[in-house]
């Protein structure tokens, strides 16, 4: 089978091994410069791209459950791109990238009208209402691959793009055009204790994530694994994350039907 | 004092009455601007916005203003292209209610984004798919249309008029005002739908998303249907609170009547059509992306968005000042009339809060929750300083300017006045 020339880089999260650790979360603000206050208690006002959310089936005991889902940026890729957030921005500081299906967001052209924020149906867009300000002597410790950003713009989980870009410059000095699955993971992949989240080209059927998933490209990549689920599919907004589960109620948790209410 | 400015035939009251209330209305506009340096100074902090409320009330203010600022593009839509010439009473007014109002939302939008210094990016690395784009263009042009719009009510002034440049100048403006209103209805067709569109594109949102025609949600028709038929209202609205604190009549009443009943039935005409929209919406678009209408109304804190927003909405401030405003024994009534261009004015309003606020307060993801919002003090601050600003720009304008044709007329002065 011919390989397509574009990547869709994806994510395959399996629900049934996170544990909840917030590993995945650390490693993304570490990775990523996030910024973080004294109080961080409010999360509506906190940046993390990396959430996981905790789920519960509203059983009592023992028949209760809990299930830790991690929501970085879903990567929508809409029709043709037109990802929910990606077609409002009305200054073109976010774009969707057909090379690698990655949702990226340009912080300095970003002029803080947060239309996207509003588009966004996962809250994965968050808002600098604050300029970061780092603990003494951290400053030091700051990735130098990633910009920090500066207050009153929008910001998200870009799968660590910083790390795409350093593993294709190290690829062309070598002299090659492609990638390796392991020469390029995001941070939140690689700190997963459970591994838990597996991330790759879903294009590519040698990755991991194709064969996980088994893409269904003709129809905006629809799982073919009956265990596999995308959050809100029912919206069309084609997300390059998808879950694993093989609890029936935590899958229904992923999106709203109307004979459920 | 000031006798020389006043226009003449008119009577205005004395210098330091008028000079006591602008400083009351004024010290309201400094209590705005000390919020507005606060958010430029400190950032968007100061507000109570938050990661899932991103657009507040000054989004709902900015669409609100702009819906009811419509009454300049309609008035004028009908004075020179439709030929109502009986209108020619009221559209300076008109005109200066949309100056007001246009005026306000851009500075509005100028104080809410996060990086103001890049406001041109807009323009400069501008979405043509974003309806915030379309927005921004043709409102920037419509500005400068009602600003040409009202530059020759400026000139008009007694002793501006004096010099024969400005005198002829105005007199040409007017001559081609024609054009203007044209490009003004153009241009406010385009952005009045934009704003509809802001919250019918977004696919991701079930309780805004509307399916329509091609690129444009029906909200965009929705939107400049309703600013044409509120707009005028508010128009009559704002007239008749002008004549109540001047104890005035300013203008004669069969204009008055034949505005209103244009209103009337455009908002019957835009009722009809958001009841099939609404019905539409909640059999068919919003159940195919998993929703129920009633997911929307029930199960939020304290019923704030319960049932009743939609009946109030639909209902109170829709179908009720629709059929009050084309029976013509209401509009007779000046009470009953002004009931009912006050109730339409509130549901322009409560159609902007919902498709902004209530949009957002919806949980989308099955397992979150409704999300709540309470407006900051500079928040409340900023939004209340358009409207003082507006109070004293029509304040100054009626006194130095002939806004009323009719007044002089209406209001003889006594044997021996200027």
């Amino acid at each position: 089978m011919d390989q397509p020339k574009n990547k869709r880089y994806g994510m395959v999260i399996d629900l049934d091994k996170c544990t909840g650790c917030g590993a995945c979360m650390v490693a993304c603000m570490a990775e990523n410069n996030i910024p973080f206050r004294d109080d961080d208690t409010d999360k509506l006002l906190s940046v993390s791209w990396m959430h996981v959310y905790r789920l519960s089936n509203g059983k009592p005991f023992p028949q209760a459950e809990e299930c830790f889902l991690p929501r970085p940026c879903q990567h929508c890729e809409g029709e043709h791109g037109h990802s929910p957030c990606v077609s409002v921005c009305p200054a073109t500081a976010t774009d969707y990238d057909m090379h690698t299906g990655i949702v990226s967001q340009i912080y300095t052209r970003c002029f803080g009208c947060r239309y996207c924020m509003a588009a966004c149906p996962y809250h994965v867009r968050q808002f600098n209402w604050w300029d970061p300000v780092w603990p003494e002597g951290m400053e030091r410790a700051l990735n130098p691959d990633v910009s920090v950003r500066m207050r009153g713009v929008v910001e998200k989980c870009s799968f660590c793009y910083s790390r795409y870009q350093t593993a294709l410059n190290r690829a062309y000095v070598e002299g090659r055009r492609e990638l390796a699955e392991e020469e390029y993971q995001t941070a939140c992949a690689q700190a997963c204790p459970a591994g838990a989240i597996v991330f790759g080209d879903l294009n590519n059927p040698r990755h991991r994530v194709h064969r996980i998933v088994q893409p269904d490209l003709a129809h905006g990549g629809r799982p073919r694994n009956p265990k596999a689920f995308r959050l809100l599919e029912r919206l069309g907004t084609h997300p390059k994350v998808y879950y694993l589960t093989g609890r029936d109620w935590v899958r229904r948790a992923g999106d709203n039907e109307v004979q459920k209410s | 004092m000031d006798s020389a400015l006043i226009p003449k035939g008119v009577e205005r009251c004395p210098l330091g009455r008028f000079l006591a209330f602008i400083a009351i209305v004024g010290a309201v506009l400094l209590w705005g601007v000390v919020a507005m340096f606060l958010i430029y100074i400190k950032g968007l902090n100061q507000t109570n916005m938050n990661n899932a409320y991103g657009f507040a009330l000054w989004i709902w203010a900015d669409l609100a203003v702009i819906a009811l600022g419509g009454g300049a593009f309609f008035t004028g839509l009908l004075r020179y292209i439709f030929g109502k010439a009986e209108l020619k009473n009221i559209i300076n007014y008109a005109v200066l209610i949309g100056f007001v109002c246009y005026s306000s939302a851009l500075l509005i939008l100028a104080i809410d984004v996060g990086q103001p210094l890049r406001a041109w990016f807009i323009f400069w690395h501008a979405n043509v798919h974003s309806m915030l784009t379309e927005v921004a263009f043709c409102l920037t042009c419509y500005f400068g249309v009602l600003t040409i719009e009202y530059i020759p009510l400026i000139l008009e002034n007694r002793q501006i008029e004096r010099i024969s440049f400005f005198r002829h100048l105005a007199h040409n403006m007017h001559g081609i005002m024609a054009v203007f209103a044209a490009t003004g209805a153009f241009l406010s067709f385009f952005h009045q739908g934009s704003l509809g569109g802001v919250s019918g594109v977004l696919y991701g949102r079930p309780f805004g998303f509307r399916s329509g025609i091609g690129i444009w949600p029906w909200t965009f028709f929705l939107y400049t249907w309703s600013a044409a038929a509120c707009g005028p209202c508010f128009t009559i609205l704002v007239t008749r609170i002008t004549e109540m604190a001047t104890r005035k009549k300013l203008v004669k009443d069969e204009v008055i009547d034949l505005l209103a009943k244009i209103a009337g039935w455009m908002l019957v005409t835009y009722i009809a059509a958001k009841i099939v929209d609404t019905v539409y919406w909640a059999a068919v678009t919003a159940p195919a992306m998993g929703f129920t209408l009633m997911d929307f109304y029930t199960n939020n804190p304290g019923s704030a968005y319960g049932l009743w927003i939609l009946i109030a909405e639909v209902g109170l401030c829709g179908v009720l000042p629709a059929l009050m405003l084309i029976a013509p024994s209401v509009r007779r009534n000046a009470r009953l009339l002004f009931l009912a261009v006050l109730l339409a004015v509130l549901g322009a309003c409560l159609n902007r809060w919902v498709m902004i606020l209530q949009m957002q307060a919806v949980p989308v993801l099955p397992f979150e929750r409704w999300f709540t919002y309470f407006p900051s003090w500079q928040e409340i601050a900023t939004t209340i300083l358009p409207v003082a600003y507006g109070i004293i720009l029509i304040a100054f304008s009626y006194r130095y300017l002939p806004i009323f044709p009719q007044e002089a007329e209406l209001n003889p002065l006594p044997e021996g006045g200027r």
